[in-house]
């Protein structure tokens, strides 16, 4: 970055640092997916933008929702509404480990002054039917990106394969602003922090996750999504992306099911069949939508 | 003689498959150069290779600019043969009819090619054979990327491929899947390049010794066990300083070393508000999630420190570095801490309901489903010792498993079981410290190095624990076959043995069997009595592996297990029972006696008994029984066998029972000196056929009366 704010970026400045830099390396700069997911990988950027032989690069922030993490705002790492930073590239480009250097050298993460490592963490989404090798990148210790070669998604091998680069946006911040609770972190560089923005949400859904959520109601909901999504696949031709929508609904509804600690052990393992039934569904009808003009 | 060097240049191989990857490209190179002919030069020890992060390195010594030229010979039709078979024969090995020879052979006279295959450059050779090198090379885990078709464990970013001082011709051809799209050539080079960060330019080499001297200047040290010793030795250095030691932990260092390509130790601070979590706690958070080196001082406490081995210097000789990981380790520690404060609110019995929404296996149940049976089980196996209190084995069983649900050992899955026993010590637990222990130590043995528990709680809970295992995954059909062993059933059957052995239980393991697996109700119904007998087949091998592992030689437990009195685990029917104390003594007992010159001795005159009967029995057609001997027949020498025979085998009797097995022994050594008398003095095959068949008999019957000690046929050497 080595820019004005070079010493204490805040959490802002980081993303739009990111999204200069991989804009910067030909990137689409896109918007969050405006609904609930448990991962920036959930976006249909990246889950169906996977598939195929389609040249895409892509980065942008998603708000993902993982409720069974809560903790009410009173643990100083855990979150269950939290941002990832996204970045796809596909193919896999030769460099693709010096264009990621790259991007933390951008954030005044400088390597003659860092460790830098690349440790082996391979990834894997039960739900999506999807799974890679990669590493997580440590600087000094600290986890800060996902770096994943997908091999599958949807269940399907990848034709040609993508990289996808997760950045943990609050533990960036936390480390670059050197602070010991995500919600001391610096929003904006002008007084305002992440638990200004964040903690009473996080108190609030954390009850709701754990407490309120309407049990009848959301296990209903999954089904009606997942009806819908069958629904929409059984079209000639079907709605890929309508379907798909429904499918990340089921998922989301999943989550906040096993967060309220409904779900048996076997109906765990079902429900999750379920979802990823939906999304292979999802991914051979985008597929089909694909093939003139691949 | 030139020498060939090979460098895969990739993106950051995996710790814990750099060594046995590079294992694996030295017999690959050893193949090659046998393949390629030439084995009369390279020996095994011209072959050597290296691992790092980011290299798979190769190097071959002794091998020829040319390959030798090579003489081969091949058999073709009969002679008379129709003249198709011959002009085929001819067109195959582009030869013509009069350059064949004719040889005779013990079939016939046949038509012979002589081929004289003229030997390449070798440069030529290895242009076509190191590539096929890589694309057959084996990873537990590959990958593909970009458009790539081939597999490889990351990213391939070059191949320096070196034969006498030039690179060879040719390279690497990666395919895509698509065949529209146009494969990636990666040519073989004389180049490579140092440290990601501290020398990341371009190297020129010439030979293995220039291009280990070069990387060496280029902060790479491409030998493991290099990296490992610097690890060692600059932590020492630093730990010293302070007064401490490092907590030994080899598979950590040596996990370390396959992280870095060159190691670069520092050490850091805890912070001391964190000290007051418990060293298992402390140690599972630095040495699994940090990949820390521990630090004890000389009471053998944890100090307030911990090496970090980071992979680059920095401009501030790691000061950044030291601070980042002191922060991250404090944030770790954080969240430990509130684990812990959190799940100390409940005393652990409340975890147990919890354990409802844990699966154990899916056709298996829950684990609340298992600590249900574990506490009946846990009861039954402690009948087993004298003194165990049965309400307080059934307590601990029942608790075992709880702190799966605790919040700790969610977020640090390796704390399982050090957890349980914290909570059920402290806090509002409050059970009593051989509970806590028991919790703690069920897990135990988890394999051959891991200690023991002897105390009669943690025995009984932790041979119940596997037991359950054992016998659920056994009844769903989930054995371990060939290397595939996914539920640990080997370990867990040592694990067993180990409890039973060290402990010198009497368990009566096919009763136990079967009281575990009527524990599981319907579930476990299918496992009848012939699989519980191949469940105890699987613990005799088991058993086998075990004390082989200790240094019995395999014949004498063959011996043992073979004889014909109840210590076999196949043939022994309902009633029978597998008592490994007893089959543990039985064989240290053969071991000893066949160390004496008795032994020795008896061994030898057991051999040439048994080879007598068996030529006659042979020659003749049919059995000499020993049961038929008729001591009337006999001279004295004759009688005085005979009668030792039948006091030694009466007096076995008792003895055997009683498992008096030094006494058995001992007892079977009278028998030496009447054995040697008898084939000093009798001559077996005399003319008078009933004497013969008589003195046969009596020969059988040695053999017989041996038998029922050990198999003594087993015995080799």
């Amino acid at each position: 970055m080595a820019r004005a704010t070079a010493s204490k970026p805040s959490f802002q400045h980081l993303i739009l640092e990111l999204q200069h830099y991989w804009a910067e390396q030909g990137c689409t700069i896109l918007q969050p997916y405006d609904m609930e997911v448990g991962a920036g990988t959930f976006h249909p950027a990246t889950t169906l933008r996977a598939l195929g032989p389609r040249p895409w690069k892509a980065a942008y922030v998603q708000p993902s929702r993982r409720p069974a993490d809560g903790r009410y705002g009173e643990n100083p790492n855990r979150l269950q509404h939290y941002y990832q930073f996204q970045v796809i590239l596909k193919p896999s480009p030769d460099d693709s480990q010096d264009l990621y250097l790259g991007s933390l050298r951008h954030l005044g993460i400088d390597e003659a002054m860092h460790d830098i490592r690349f440790v082996e963490d391979d990834w894997e989404s039960p739900t999506l039917g999807a799974s890679g090798l990669g590493w997580e990148i440590w600087c000094d210790g600290m986890e800060v990106t996902q770096f994943t070669y997908f091999q599958q998604m949807g269940g399907m091998e990848c034709e040609v394969v993508s990289v996808e680069f997760t950045y943990g946006l609050e533990r960036l911040a936390m480390y670059v602003q050197g602070v010991d609770s995500v919600f001391d972190v610096d929003w904006n560089g002008a007084g305002m922090t992440y638990g200004d923005v964040f903690a009473q949400a996080e108190r609030e859904f954390s009850a709701y996750n754990f407490e309120h959520a309407d049990v009848d109601a959301v296990a209903r909901h999954f089904k009606d999504a997942e009806a819908q999504c069958g629904a929409l696949l059984a079209l000639v031709p079907p709605l890929s992306l309508p379907a798909y929508e429904q499918c990340i609904k089921a998922s989301h509804l999943f989550n906040l099911l096993d967060a309220r600690g409904v779900i048996g052990v076997a109906e765990r393992a079902a429900y999750i069949g379920r979802v990823r039934a939906l999304a292979k569904g999802c991914c051979e009808a985008w597929l089909s939508t694909q093939e003139d003009g691949a | 003689m030139p020498e060939l060097l090979l460098e895969i240049l990739s993106e950051e191989i995996p710790a814990r498959m750099q060594r046995r990857a590079a294992e694996d490209l030295r017999e690959k190179l050893v193949e090659l150069a046998d393949e390629c002919g030439f084995a009369a030069t390279v020996s095994a020890e011209d072959v050597q290779s290296f691992a790092t992060p980011r290299r798979l390195i190769g190097v071959v010594r002794n091998v020829p600019r040319r390959q030798p030229d090579a003489a081969e010979e091949r058999r073709g039709p009969r002679v008379g043969a129709p003249d198709a078979a011959i002009q085929g024969f001819c067109g195959a090995n582009n030869l013509a009819p009069e350059q064949l020879e004719i040889r005779e052979t013990s079939k016939g006279a046949f038509y012979f090619a002589a081929i004289q295959r003229k030997g390449q450059d070798t440069a030529e050779v290895l242009a076509s054979s190191v590539p096929e090198l890589v694309y057959g090379f084996g990873w537990p885990k590959s990958m593909r990327w970009a458009n790539t078709a081939l597999r490889w464990v990351r990213p391939i970013h070059g191949i320096l491929c070196l034969f006498d001082g030039k690179a060879v011709p040719g390279g690497v051809e990666f395919a895509a899947l698509n065949p529209n799209v146009q494969p990636i050539h990666l040519p073989f080079t004389n180049k490579t390049v140092g440290h990601r960060f501290l020398a990341p330019g371009s190297l020129a080499v010439r030979d293995f010794a220039d291009y280990r001297a070069k990387l060496k200047k280029a902060n790479v040290l491409i030998d493991f066990s290099e990296r490992r010793a610097r690890i060692e030795k600059d932590g020492a250095r630093l730990a010293q300083k302070q007064g401490l030691t490092i907590k030994p932990d080899p598979d950590l260092m040596d996990e370390c070393a396959g992280l870095v390509e060159w190691p670069f130790v520092l050490m850091g601070r805890i912070d001391e508000a964190f000290m007051d979590l418990w060293p298992e706690v402390l140690a599972t958070v630095m040495r699994h999630h940090q990949k820390y080196l521990a630090l004890v001082d000389k009471g053998g406490n944890l100090a307030s420190r911990f090496l970090v081995v980071a992979g680059t210097r920095t401009r501030d000789r790691g000061r950044a570095i030291v601070a980042g990981n002191e922060r991250v380790l404090k944030a770790r520690l954080a969240d430990a801490k509130y684990f812990r404060d959190q799940d100390m609110c409940r005393p652990l019995e409340d975890y147990v309901p919890r354990l409802d929404q844990l699966v154990f296996h899916a056709r298996l149940g829950s684990m609340r489903e298992k600590a249900g049976r574990l506490e009946a089980l846990a009861a039954i196996v402690g009948a087993a010792m004298p003194g165990t209190d049965p309400m307080r084995v059934r307590r601990a069983a029942l608790l075992c498993k709880a702190d799966l649900v605790t919040q700790m050992v969610v977020e640090f899955p390796e704390l399982q079981g050090a957890m349980g026993g914290r909570y059920a010590a402290f806090g509002p637990s409050h059970e009593d410290a051989e509970i806590a222990t028991a919790i703690a130590g069920h897990y135990a043995p988890r394999g051959p190095g891991d200690k023991c528990p002897s105390d009669s709680l943690s025995v009984a809970v932790a041979l119940a624990d596997k037991i359950d295992s054992l016998v659920g995954f056994w009844a769903i059909g989930e054995r371990p076959r060939g290397s595939g062993d996914p539920f640990a059933m080997r370990r867990a059957a040592l694990g067993v043995i180990r409890l039973i052995v060290e402990n010198d239980l009497r368990v009566p393991l096919r009763s136990v069997f079967v009281q575990a697996r009527d524990l599981y109700g319907k579930t476990a119904k299918e496992l009848d009595e012939r699989g519980i007998g191949d469940l105890l087949d699987f613990f005799a091998d088991r058993l086998k592996v075990h004390i082989r592992d200790r240094g019995v030689p395999h014949d004498h437990i063959s011996a043992v297990f073979a004889n014909s009195r109840s210590e076999q685990v196949r043939e022994d029917g309902l009633a029978g029972e597998v008592d490994l104390v007893r089959v543990l003594a039985r064989v240290g007992a053969l071991g000893r006696f066949l160390g004496t010159d008795d032994g020795a001795d008896l061994l030898v005159a057991y051999r040439r008994a048994s080879n007598i009967v068996r030529i006659e029995q042979k020659k003749d057609a049919r059995v000499f029984e020993a049961a038929l001997y008729d001591p009337g027949l006999g001279d004295g020498t004759e009688r005085q066998l005979s009668d030792s025979l039948s006091d030694i085998n009466a007096g076995m009797t008792p003895l055997l029972e009683a498992e008096k097995f030094e006494e058995t022994m001992e007892l079977l050594s009278r028998l030496r000196s009447p054995v040697d008398a008898f084939f000093d003095r009798v001559t077996v095959n005399v003319d008078d056929v009933d004497v013969r068949e008589n003195r046969l008999r009596l020969l059988a019957r040695i053999n017989a009366v041996m038998n029922e000690v050990a198999d003594f046929s087993k015995i080799e050497g």
